[in-house]
């Protein structure tokens, strides 16, 4: 017997609503019934990140989390992060002047990972980056050029160094 | 998609408590890093459960009116970590659970969830055990407060009655004033390891730093259950701050301990880790505690 559940929230800034069955986690429930292809299906078991997105302005796993506790809360993906006028946020701009990315899979979580690091306005060490972004496991890049790419857009954001 | 039976969700430890006992077969699922892992797996597939991840009277971290720690069982482990009164009077729990997993699974996992899973390689638990602390456990006639010890049971076991959730973790004032504590994680890689063995210290000295006043030391996975070691807490209290007195303390570890070999580490590795590790703790509280070897 299927069991459904109505479930509000907002998903980048829109307030939304569906019925989702509560056996869904909310990778389903975003790349199902929202289109959130950013959020990727890994390992879906809380290891790798591919399905990081923000809650509230924390990162979850969302392969490890109920669709229905979505409710009333604001999430965000990396969809929610292109601008108007379509242009790249400046932290993925970084990523692919870095060669951050390579096959790419890894990327969406990583970024919002990034997002909440660099939403927080302080600065970090090149230690305590490496540990803020210790939950994502990338198979191409060797995680040096993530690292660059996250320093030098905090650096800038930050003011340290000219664009 | 999830292999769920049926969904029941809590908003208050009233409605917990009234869904455990309409739905006996139900598994409590918290923020689920255990159990929606397990159900992928197979291993819990196919439960009914109750979800108490939406209570939100179990959130966050208090003083109550005798200065106790309270920190309600939903606390997830980033929020303990950031906490003011866990920096101020308690960090070693603050700095212990910032090792668990990915900064992802500290934002879901929960204090609560570390503790019932009844799982020795927990993070927090060995930290808990050296503060001495006590389990809230709320059911319908009421609140029963237990010491950690009794509350683990055996491997995977914890003492939860039928009616029952866990509402909190206490660490009542004269366990924490007057200490200073240390974890040691070792692992074998930094981030998202399971702990091979950890071993948490907590320290008081006297007013000239030059005796030890208490000594609490606990480990994790140095046998099925989290445990402390009396024996080599009995040594050192009342004995001189020195270099000499924290290594012999160190070895009598051996005798409180029981690690067995599994693929993870052998006894022996275990074993020399134990010990290396509560010297390094036992030196690492002196020094915070501005004593000096
Ligand atoms: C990728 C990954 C890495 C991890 N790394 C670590 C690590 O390094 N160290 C570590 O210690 N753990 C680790 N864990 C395990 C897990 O995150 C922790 O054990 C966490 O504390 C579980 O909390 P939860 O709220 O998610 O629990 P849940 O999964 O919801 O529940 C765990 C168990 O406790 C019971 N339960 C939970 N809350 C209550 C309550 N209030 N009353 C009664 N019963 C309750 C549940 O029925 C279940 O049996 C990891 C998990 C993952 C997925
Ligand atoms: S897919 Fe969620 S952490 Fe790997
Ligand atoms: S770019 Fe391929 S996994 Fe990270």
């Amino acid at each position: 017997m299927a069991q459904y559940k109505l479930v509000k929230f907002t998903l980048n800034g829109k307030e939304v609503e569906k019925m989702v069955d509560v056996r869904a986690s909310l990778t389903d429930m975003l790349r199902n019934d929202y289109r959130m292809t950013s959020v990727k299906k890994g390992c879906e078991v809380g290891e790798c990140g591919a399905c990081n997105v923000l809650i509230d302005g924390e990162c979850f796993n969302s392969c490890i989390y109920l669709a229905v506790w979505a409710e009333g809360k604001n999430i965000r993906t990396l969809e929610g992060l292109m601008s108007e006028d379509g242009e790249l946020s400046d932290i993925q701009q970084a990523f692919i002047d870095e060669a951050a990315v390579q096959c790419g899979f890894c990327t969406p979580g990583v970024i919002m990972s990034a997002v909440e690091i660099l939403e927080s306005g302080r600065d970090y060490t090149d230690d305590e980056l490496r540990k803020l972004l210790s939950g994502h496991l990338c198979r191409c890049t060797g995680y040096e050029n993530i690292l660059r790419a996250v320093r030098k857009t905090l650096d800038r954001r930050l003011g340290k160094v000219n664009v | 998609m999830y292999d769920i039976k049926a969904l029941y969700e809590a908003y208050s430890v009233e409605e917990a408590i009234n869904l455990r006992l309409l739905h006996p077969d139900a598994q409590i699922l918290a923020g689920g890093s255990d159990v929606l892992v397990q159900i992928r797996e197979g291993k819990r597939a196919g439960k009914e459960l109750i979800s108490i991840y939406t209570i939100d009277e179990i959130r966050g971290i208090s003083l109550d009116e005798t200065e106790s720690i309270r920190i309600g069982s939903l606390t997830s482990f980033s929020h303990i970590t950031k906490n003011e009164i866990v920096q101020k009077y308690i960090n070693v729990l603050g700095e212990a659970v910032d090792m668990v997993g990915s900064p992802q699974i500290r934002n879901i996992g929960t204090i609560g969830g570390n503790t019932c899973n009844g799982v020795t390689s927990a993070d927090s638990a060995s930290t808990l055990f050296s503060l001495d602390a006590l389990v809230e456990l709320t059911g319908k006639s009421g609140k029963r407060v237990i010491p950690i010890s009794d509350f683990y049971i055996k491997a995977g076991t914890v003492d939860i009655k039928p009616d029952e959730i866990q509402t909190a973790i206490i660490i009542p004032k004269e366990k924490y004033s007057g200490y200073q504590g240390h974890y040691i994680k070792y692992a074998m890689r930094n981030a998202l390891d399971i702990t091979t063995t950890g071993c948490s210290v907590n320290v008081k000295l006297s007013e000239d730093k030059k005796t030890f006043l208490d000594v609490r030391i606990a480990y994790g996975v140095a046998g099925p259950i989290p445990m402390r070691a009396k024996n080599a807490e009995s040594f050192i209290v009342g004995k001189a701050v020195n270099d000499e007195n924290c290594k012999e303390f160190s070895k009598e570890v051996l005798n409180d301990i029981n690690p067995r070999d599994s693929w993870r580490a052998s006894k022996a590795l275990r074993q020399h880790i134990a010990v290396e590790l509560a010297y390094r703790a036992i030196k690492e509280c002196v020094k915070l505690s501005g004593g000096e070897m």
